[in-house]
């Protein structure tokens, strides 16, 4: 009895989705790799994209633990404004200016790197807040005001890095930014255990664990508190929140503000760690982190502890598509699988009432399966006009 | 002031094409956010079809073959949205953000694959497509532009296919109580914004550069023909008056120094590139409060809940 409830819980329905959605996912890429390369497919693309970091052990493990930190952030950011009722595409942007903040402090100042962080963290927050305030007072669509400054915060941290050429952060002998030393640097020691020496891969440090970390808080403060049920509430019914007596104006600053912060400070993790350095040149393309937020958001069915394995995962498929031998198979394979999820996910509630379905006869879906909230949000002059 | 209006023309030209897809997207109740990435998929596949041609190929067909490609794998890649927004009745939002995400990795795939190298550039010879008039260059596309305007205008106020079209973006239920089938009008839809977008994608690329990068799509061109859509209050006639407004924006990258005063203001390349985003923004800061927007947009229409 108590495994039937088991299986027909919405977590387990949301996960059974979200491995569909991968299982198709790496069957539409493994096609893709069997059209560009015939017989090479799986030992010279597949094996790697499975295997991930683990293909060249130990540092390839230590590249996907440095690329999940900063991506379990910005799936975090993501799927926050999810609870709360917005879709946050700006986390490309935020996580620009979280770069740009950190970087600032770190080469300028050479500050310690747990204020460089918090910069990382106040830009972030900043940009996203923007949209915020366009939403909540202009009525302008947060996907709309979150696209335009994602361009214009790239154009505009550029322009400073770069500085014609003569900008005080940009290294012009190697045409990007000068690189993080010393105590700007995040830690690669944990109680006594060097990560960097273990997995042989310099820019391995604990950023991982604090984004862990602030993983779980966010859980709590979403699932445990009363500030987290507000927002929620803001997220699934602006209307009744409102009636509530919940201010549903400061509430949406609030969680886009939230949400900044995250994804600046996933920016911050991976500057911080040494793991590149910003190329200002290279001005028209935003940091892909931000967009691969979404799919890990969306593959989490926004829940921040399940965040956390999503992010392993798409750090896995791309730290293995760099892994595949690249004169057949460009590496932007594991783009494709990950674009491809994300465009699955879209329709998982599909998915989710299928699954229900079959596991539980012929009764209709649970209630407890909630759309995505942002459909539910859009939804709701319709709903008013039917009354 | 000529390379001022050749700049301007030839962005005001894609802005104004690929708003107008949106339009009609739009007006059948369906929101494209796939805009950029369809015109990203368009301007690929043209170009690929302009490079496979034989090289003894007559500059009219040539023109004539590499639209109809671009236009076609619009069409294509908009399916893959109308089949998610509208039969499987998806977030529509998040379905646009995959297609956009996903073309440029399937664009970076194929180009890399036809290079055979790392690199993401692909050249062409663009030279069929311009012609001069006076000292000022003009390309086929603005021809085919203020045709596709003047169609849509026609199409959308002067047809029943049109005004049907509208209905199912402001009011599907009652749409579909009169006998018009809101999926198929909303296909109808989603399908000529992929073909806008296609040829709007291929008339970016392809007129301005002899080589182009990939790796940046199309650099949020999209997204500022969603913008100018709103501007445009989804009116066609609209539409074409905030295409030109933004395209001086944006024209000024282009022309900024070569043009004295422009340069005396010591602006970076980068701050001239942020100028449409920026003035976009205030744009739809001002106007969005008596925003004219279809009723029913971005809502799944399910014909069980009437």
């Amino acid at each position: 009895m108590n495994k039937k409830k088991f299986t027909v819980s919405p977590g387990f329905i949301s996960l059974l989705s979200s491995l569909i959605c991968i299982v198709i996912g790496m069957a539409v890429g493994f096609l893709v790799l069997l059209l560009l390369g015939g017989s090479k497919a799986y030992t010279d693309g597949f094996r790697q994209i499975l295997l991930g970091g683990f293909y060249m052990m130990p540092s390839g493990i230590g590249k996907e633990i440095v690329t999940a930190g900063p991506l379990i952030m910005c799936g975090l950011s993501v799927a926050f404004a999810f609870k709360t009722g917005l879709f946050n595409i700006g986390a490309a942007g935020q996580y620009t200016l979280g770069a740009f903040g950190g970087l600032a402090f770190a080469i300028l100042l050479n500050a310690p790197w747990w204020l460089c962080l918090l910069i990382a963290t106040a830009a972030g927050a900043i940009w996203g807040a923007i949209p915020g305030i366009f939403k909540a007072y202009l009525n302008v669509n947060e996907v709309i005001t979150s696209i335009m400054f994602n361009w214009i915060g790239l154009y505009g941290c550029n322009t400073i890095m770069y500085g014609r050429g003569t900008g005080a952060m940009y290294n012009a002998k190697q045409s990007k930014t000068f690189s993080v030393t010393g105590g700007s640097l995040i830690p690669s020691k944990i109680f006594g255990w060097d990560m960097s020496a273990t997995f042989g891969y310099k820019s391995c440090t604990v950023a991982i664990f604090l984004a862990i970390i602030i993983a779980v808080i966010l859980y709590i403060v979403l699932n445990k508190t009363t500030f987290g049920y507000e927002l929620k509430a803001c997220g699934s019914n602006k209307n009744a929140a409102r009636y509530a007596g919940i201010n549903e104006k400061k509430n949406i600053i609030l969680s886009m503000l939230i949400a900044g912060a995250l994804a600046g400070f996933g920016a911050g993790l991976y500057y911080l760690s040494g793991a590149a350095q910003w190329s200002p040149g290279d001005s028209t393309s935003l940091p892909a982190t931000g967009f691969d937020g979404i799919s890990v958001a969306l593959l989490a069915s926004s829940n921040p502890i399940g965040a956390i394995f999503s992010a392993l995962f798409i750090s896995h498929i791309t730290t293995g598509g760099g892994f595949m031998n690249a004169s057949y198979f460009p590496p932007e394979i594991a783009n494709i699988i990950s674009g491809i999820i994300i465009y699955l996910c879209a329709f998982s509630l599909l998915f989710r009432s299928r699954i229900t379905k079959l596991l539980t006869g012929k009764r209709r879906p649970e209630p407890e399966v909630k759309p995505e909230p942002s459909k539910q949000a859009a939804a709701d002059p319709a709903g008013k006009e039917r009354e | 002031m000529l390379l001022m209006i050749k700049y301007a023309l030839l962005s005001a030209t894609v802005l104004m094409l690929v708003a107008l897809g949106g339009c009609y997207s739009e007006h059948s109740g369906v929101i494209n956010l796939a805009l950029e990435g369809i015109m990203v998929i368009g301007g690929l596949m043209g170009i690929m079809m302009l490079n496979l041609l034989p090289a003894d190929t007559s500059a009219g067909m040539k023109v004539f073959l590499s639209i109809v490609v671009a236009a076609a794998s619009g069409i294509l890649y908009s399916a893959l949205l109308a089949f998610s927004a509208i039969n499987l009745k998806a977030d529509q939002t998040i379905g646009g953000t995959a297609l956009n995400l996903l073309s440029t990795a399937i664009a970076m795939v194929v180009v890399k694959r036809y290079n055979g190298t790392q690199s993401s550039k692909m050249s062409y010879d663009n030279s069929a497509f311009l012609f001069k008039i006076g000292g000022l260059t003009i390309n086929v596309f603005l021809i085919i532009g203020i045709v596709l305007l003047i169609a849509a205008y026609v199409v959308l106020y002067k047809t029943r296919f049109g005004l049907r079209l509208q209905a199912c973006g402001e009011h599907p239920q009652a749409a579909d109580s009169v006998g018009i089938n809101v999926y198929k009008m909303r296909w109808s839809g989603v399908l000529i914004s992929g073909f806008l977008a296609g040829i709007g994608g291929f008339a970016y690329i392809v007129p301005a550069v002899q080589t182009w990068n990939f790796e940046v799509g199309v650099a949020g061109m999209g997204f500022l023909a969603l913008a100018v859509m709103i501007f445009g209050q989804w009116k066609p006639g609209k539409i074409a008056l905030a295409a030109i407004f933004f395209a001086i924006f944006k024209s000024l990258a282009n022309i900024y120094d070569s043009i004295d005063w422009l340069n005396a203001l010591h602006l970076t390349k980068e701050m001239y590139n942020m100028m449409p985003f920026v003035a976009s923004m205030i744009v739809l800061a001002f106007t969005s409060k008596q925003s004219k927007a279809p009723k029913a947009e971005g809502i799944p229409y399910d014909k069980g809940q009437r």
